[in-house]
This record gives C-alpha cells, sequence and structure tokens, in this order.
C-alpha cells in the first residue's frame, strides 16, 4: 500500500513538473514577444528604410496542438529548469558553406530556447537550429534582433531572423520525408548531438552499466543462484528468450537472441526515460519517426541477411500454387517485405507521440481554461482536471512503454524466424 | 496571429541526423551488449540450466543404480537361500544313506554273527553228540563188558546192574 501511494505521489509530482514548466514557459515567452517587440520598433527606427522589424510581433493566442508539437520535438540545447539549458553540439553541414561544429551555447541561449546570436549563418529558433541561406548575412558570429513565425500560404509555419532591421527567411534542416510533410531537402544537414541522440546515448550507458553487473553476477556467482539486479533481470532475460526467441526461432535462436534483447531494452530503456518530464528525460526519442525508422530498418536487414532458400521462394515463388496465383502473389509479398518493417515503424512512433500529445493536451487544460494565466478561477478548474487525467495518462503511457517494446521485439523475432525457418517441401 | 511555437508535427519528418546517430549507437548498443552483456548472461545462464539439467540427471542415475543394486542384492540372497535349502537337502538326504547303509550293514552283520554263532554251535552240538555219543558206545561197550563179565543171573539181577552201571556212568 505504502508503495502503491508512493508511486502515486512520484506520478503527481511527475505531472506537477510538467505543468510547471509549461506554465513558465508560456509566461516567458509572453514577456519575449513583448520585449521583441519593444526592441524591433527602436530598430525600425534606425533603419526606416527597412522593411522589415519586430514590431510585427503580437500577443498570441494559446495553441494547445502547437505546444504539444514543440514539446515532443527534437532540440539543439537540452532543458534543464528555468532559463537553464545544457548546450549541446552541433555538427552542420552546409554544401555552400562547408562544416560547422561548435557548441550550441555559442548561440547565447535566451528565452525559450531561442538563441541571441547567429553562428555561422545558423540561429537557434526554440531550440531548433535554422540557417539563413541568403549569402548577404554575416557568416560570423553577430547578435540577432528577434526570430519571426507565420503561417504560410501552405499551411506551414516559417521562419525569418530580423538582423539589423532586416529580414533573412530561414531554411528548417533536411529532412527525408520528400516533402510529403512540409519538409524536404534544404541548403543544410543537422548532423549534430541532439537531444534525443543525448538521450540515446544516456539509454546506452546506462542499460550497458546495468547489464555490465549483471554479467558480472553470473561470472562472479557461476552456476548459484541469482542475486539483487542479477535476479530483478533474469526473469525478464528467460522470458524473452523462453517466450519470444525460442518459439520463433527454433532450434538457432541463440543467434539472433541479443539481437532481440537488445532493440527490447533500447526500445523500452527510450520509452521509460521519455516518460519523465524533466532532465535526463523528457527526450520523446521512440515518438520520433527518424528513430523508428532506423530501428525497423535494422529488423529488416537482419531478417533480409538471414533469409533462407525458402523465404525467397515463398516471396518470388510461391510453391504449390497456381502460376496465375502467383502472378498475382509475388508483387504482394515483395510489398509484404516492406510493409513489415513500415508496421513496425508507426506502431512504435504513433503510440509513443499519441501518448506524450495527450499529456501535453490534458496538461493544457490548465491554460485553455484559464484563457493563457487571464482567469485564476479557470486555470484551477482545469488543473483539477488535468491533474487526475495526466495521472491516468502516464499509467497508460508506463504500461505502453512495456508493451510497445515488447511488440516491437516479438514482431522483429516473428519476422526473422519467418525468414530463417526451413520448410519441408508441401508440393 | 502569431505562431509562438514550432506548430511543426516535426517527429514525422526523418532527419538524416538522428537517422545516423540511431544506426550508430544502436550498432554500437547491439555489439557491446552482445559482446558484454547479453552473450555472457546467455552463455551463464545456459551453463546453469545444463548444470542443473546435469545434477537432476546424475540424481536419477544414481537411484536406478541403487535399485538396481539392490535388486542384484535380492537376487543374490534369494540365490544363497535357494543354495542353502539345496545344501540342506542335500546333506539330509546323505544322511538318510548313510543311515541307511549303516543299518543295513549292521543288519547284515549282526545276521553274520548270529549265523556264525548258529554254525558253531551246530558244531559245537555236533561235536558234543559225537563224543557223547562216542562215551555212550565206550561205556556201553565197558557196561557190556562187564556185563558180560558177570554172570547174567537173571533178568532182574542184570537189569538192575544195567540201571547201576548206568548210573555209575559219569558224563564228562
Amino acid at each position: 500500500m505504502r508503495k502503491i501511494l508512493l508511486s502515486l505521489a512520484v506520478l503527481w509530482s511527475m505531472s506537477l513538473g510538467v505543468f510547471a514548466q509549461d506554465h513558465h514557459d508560456h509566461q516567458e515567452h509572453a514577456t519575449e514577444s513583448h520585449e521583441h517587440a519593444q526592441e524591433a520598433g527602436e530598430h525600425a527606427d534606425e533603419h526606416a528604410q527597412h522593411t522589415c522589424g519586430c514590431d510585427e510581433a503580437h500577443e498570441a493566442e494559446y495553441d494547445a496542438g502547437a505546444t504539444a508539437f514543440h514539446h515532443i520535438s527534437d532540440a539543439n540545447a537540452f532543458h534543464l529548469f528555468g532559463e537553464l539549458y545544457l548546450p549541446l553540439p552541433c555538427i552542420l553541414y552546409a554544401p555552400d558553406h562547408g562544416l560547422s561544429v561548435f557548441l550550441s551555447s555559442k548561440f547565447h541561449i535566451g528565452h525559450h530556447g531561442t538563441g541571441e546570436k547567429a553562428v555561422d549563418g545558423y540561429v537557434l529558433n526554440h531550440g531548433e537550429v535554422m540557417r539563413v541561406s541568403t549569402p548577404d548575412f554575416p557568416k560570423e558570429e553577430v547578435e540577432i534582433d528577434c526570430i519571426l513565425a507565420h503561417k504560410g500560404d501552405d499551411g506551414h509555419d516559417h521562419y525569418e531572423v530580423v538582423y539589423q532591421g532586416n529580414c533573412f527567411p530561414l531554411d528548417k534542416k533536411t529532412t527525408f520525408d520528400g516533402g510529403l510533410m512540409g519538409g524536404g531537402v534544404t541548403s543544410y544537414y543537422d548532423l549534430s548531438i541532439t537531444k534525443n541522440v543525448f538521450t540515446m546515448m544516456l539509454v546506452f550507458v546506462l542499460l550497458f552499466w546495468l547489464f555490465r553487473a549483471v554479467a558480472k553476477g553470473y561470472q562472479k556467482r557461476e552456476g548459484m543462484a541469482p542475486k539483487g539486479v542479477q535476479s530483478f533481470m533474469e526473469p525478464v532475460f528467460v522470458f524473452i528468450r523462453d517466450e519470444v526467441a525460442i518459439p520463433f526461432l527454433g532450434p538457432k535462436y541463440e543467434k539472433y537472441l541479443p539481437y532481440l534483447m537488445s532493440i527490447f531494452f533500447f526500445i523500452l530503456g527510450l520509452n521509460l526515460i521519455g516518460q519523465i518530464p524533466f532532465f535526463p528525460g523528457s527526450g520523446n526519442v521512440t515518438g520520433n519517426l527518424a528513430v523508428t525508422m532506423t530501428l525497423a530498418l535494422f529488423t529488416f536487414v537482419v531478417t533480409t541477411l538471414n533469409g533462407k532458400k525458402d523465404y525467397w521462394m515463398h516471396i518470388f515463388w510461391m510453391p504449390g500454387v497456381p502460376a496465375w496465383i502467383k502472378v498475382i502473389l509475388t508483387p504482394v509479398e515483395i510489398l509484404g517485405m516492406f510493409i513489415k518493417p513500415l508496421t513496425l515503424m508507426l506502431r512504435l512512433f504513433a503510440n509513443i507521440t499519441a501518448g506524450h500529445i495527450v499529456i501535453i493536451i490534458f496538461v493544457s487544460l490548465i491554460f485553455i481554461f484559464g484563457n493563457a494565466g487571464e482567469s485564476i478561477g479557470g486555470s484551477s478548474l482545469g488543473g483539477a482536471m488535468a491533474v487526475p487525467l495526466t495521472l491516468f495518462m502516464m499509467s497508460i503511457e508506463l504500461l505502453v512503454a512495456f508493451i510497445q517494446a515488447f511488440v516491437f521485439c516479438i514482431l522483429s523475432a516473428s519476422y526473422i524466424g519467418a525468414a530463417i525457418e526451413e520448410h519441408h517441401e508441401h508440393h | 496571429m502569431e505562431v509562438l511555437f514550432l506548430a511543426d508535427f516535426s517527429v514525422i519528418k526523418p532527419e538524416p541526423g538522428l537517422i545516423i546517430w540511431t544506426t550508430i549507437i544502436f550498432a554500437i548498443f547491439w555489439y557491446m551488449m552482445s559482446k558484454f552483456a547479453f552473450g555472457p548472461i546467455q552463455q551463464a545462464l545456459r551453463k546453469r540450466e545444463e548444470d542443473i539439467q546435469g545434477a537432476l540427471d546424475e540424481a536419477k542415475k544414481a537411484r536406478e543404480e541403487m535399485a538396481n543394486l539392490q535388486a542384484q542384492n535380492e537376487t543374490l540372497m534369494a540365490e544363497a537361500q535357494e543354495e542353502r535349502a539345496k545344501i540342506i537337502k542335500d546333506a539330509k538326504h546323505a544322511k538318510e544313506t548313510i543311515l541307511k547303509e549303516a543299518k543295513e550293514k549292521a543288519k547284515e552283520e549282526a545276521q553274520r554273527i548270529v549265523t556264525n554263532a548258529k554254525q558253531e554251535i551246530e558244531n559245537q552240538k555236533l561235536a558234543a553228540m559225537t563224543e557223547l555219543k562216542n562215551q555212550i558206545g565206550t561205556i556201553a561197550l565197558d557196561i557190556a563188558g562187564k556185563v558180560i563179565d558177570r554172570e547174567l543171573k537173571g533178568d532182574k539181577e542184570q537189569e538192575k546192574f544195567v540201571n547201576e552201571q548206568v548210573g555209575k556212568a559219569k558224563f564228562n
């Protein structure tokens, strides 16, 4: 009973953490916009000939959806608390400028993760690096006025940096969505150690340290009963081995067990650390399509490289089926080869992202009901609703963290199992 | 209306940087964990399970051996019992045979002794009879001589005399 109470208390304080952070951020931003507006006004006086300035900024309404999108996105600086950010290494490559490597603290991270300086033509906008591609923008370290955002005709956001009263359009980083989601190849590539990369490294180190201790326990107490962390992890290990690896992979399971264990614990670790609403958590790694795509690709590569003759036979020329059906079946099977990892990618991504968005929306109730800080009564009502709802959602997310890691693992096992299975001819 | 945050569903746009870093980190993670954690754990678990299975098998084998030994013991015991019974039976048989033989021999001996004794008695009797006859003859001759020597005076006198003589005759 005490344990339950304790975990409830922890969950509750976590949800408060998100609330506090959000509230703080929001206030910060409101003042920031105001300051920038004043500043820009001065600049506009100095450089009367320029048509662009920060006075375009207005008091904005609270947008829960945008807040959610912002909170789940990757960043080039890790927010600690207040205005404190952990700087992360930026590795940026622009074909027309070359490689730029520096710490994101060089941007002089200010209000809400926006840099006060431009470095090598790059700026930090809400924690995300963007680039000025126009050649007349200075390539050295310069102070910028502000960054403007407006909705374009295409429905996507466009950003401009104001420098000495001049507006320069900002490029977002290159993404491989083929323009389907509003991204595409731009003037630069961001290969930085971002918040997500940092989180992955952290999880790597934590898991390695944990399992090294477990492995050492086996070496130290060889042939003896497990003890401590060893006995905590052993049932999980044995469960994956006996319920996932052996049933799906058969007698040759030992070759693939380390892969299944790695994928399970890597995803589980990332899922769990993503549930912590503050540093070193809050990184939405498994809720990012790039990550789930890469992990699904690993399963695809392992499956394809280990595919036996029977596997390829069943894809290209299904035995025991009339020839005219084979003509239909073969394209379907080839499609299936790629659909399998695609579903892996989307399932994990959608589950984690949806969970995070729902939590942020629940917390946003405070701002929606409070009319962005104007109504204390509304905020209190929103808070009274948000706390139990967030608490409930976080428990669900905790469950989802385990389930999705397990599902990814068991489906990978089933795909690999299907590829390495040696059928007996059934004509 | 100004947009405060990145109202961009950026997580659905795969970034090259994140793809590259995920590939590198997961590849190293997979390798390191296989080599230093999951591999050794897997081996240790298998070894322990094999040890436990081995110990169980050994115990089962020992139990079977024990049972075998017991069965062997019982067979041995039964055999010994049988042997003992046989020996006893043989001994009894031998005893009876010996006894019987001895009895027969004793009987034969006794028979022989009796026969011999009878023979002897017969012989002795015969000898005695012969001697008696001889003595009687001698005595009769003696008496007859005496009778002849004396004058036979009448029958009465003669008879008296003979009786007297017979009475005088001593069978030695």
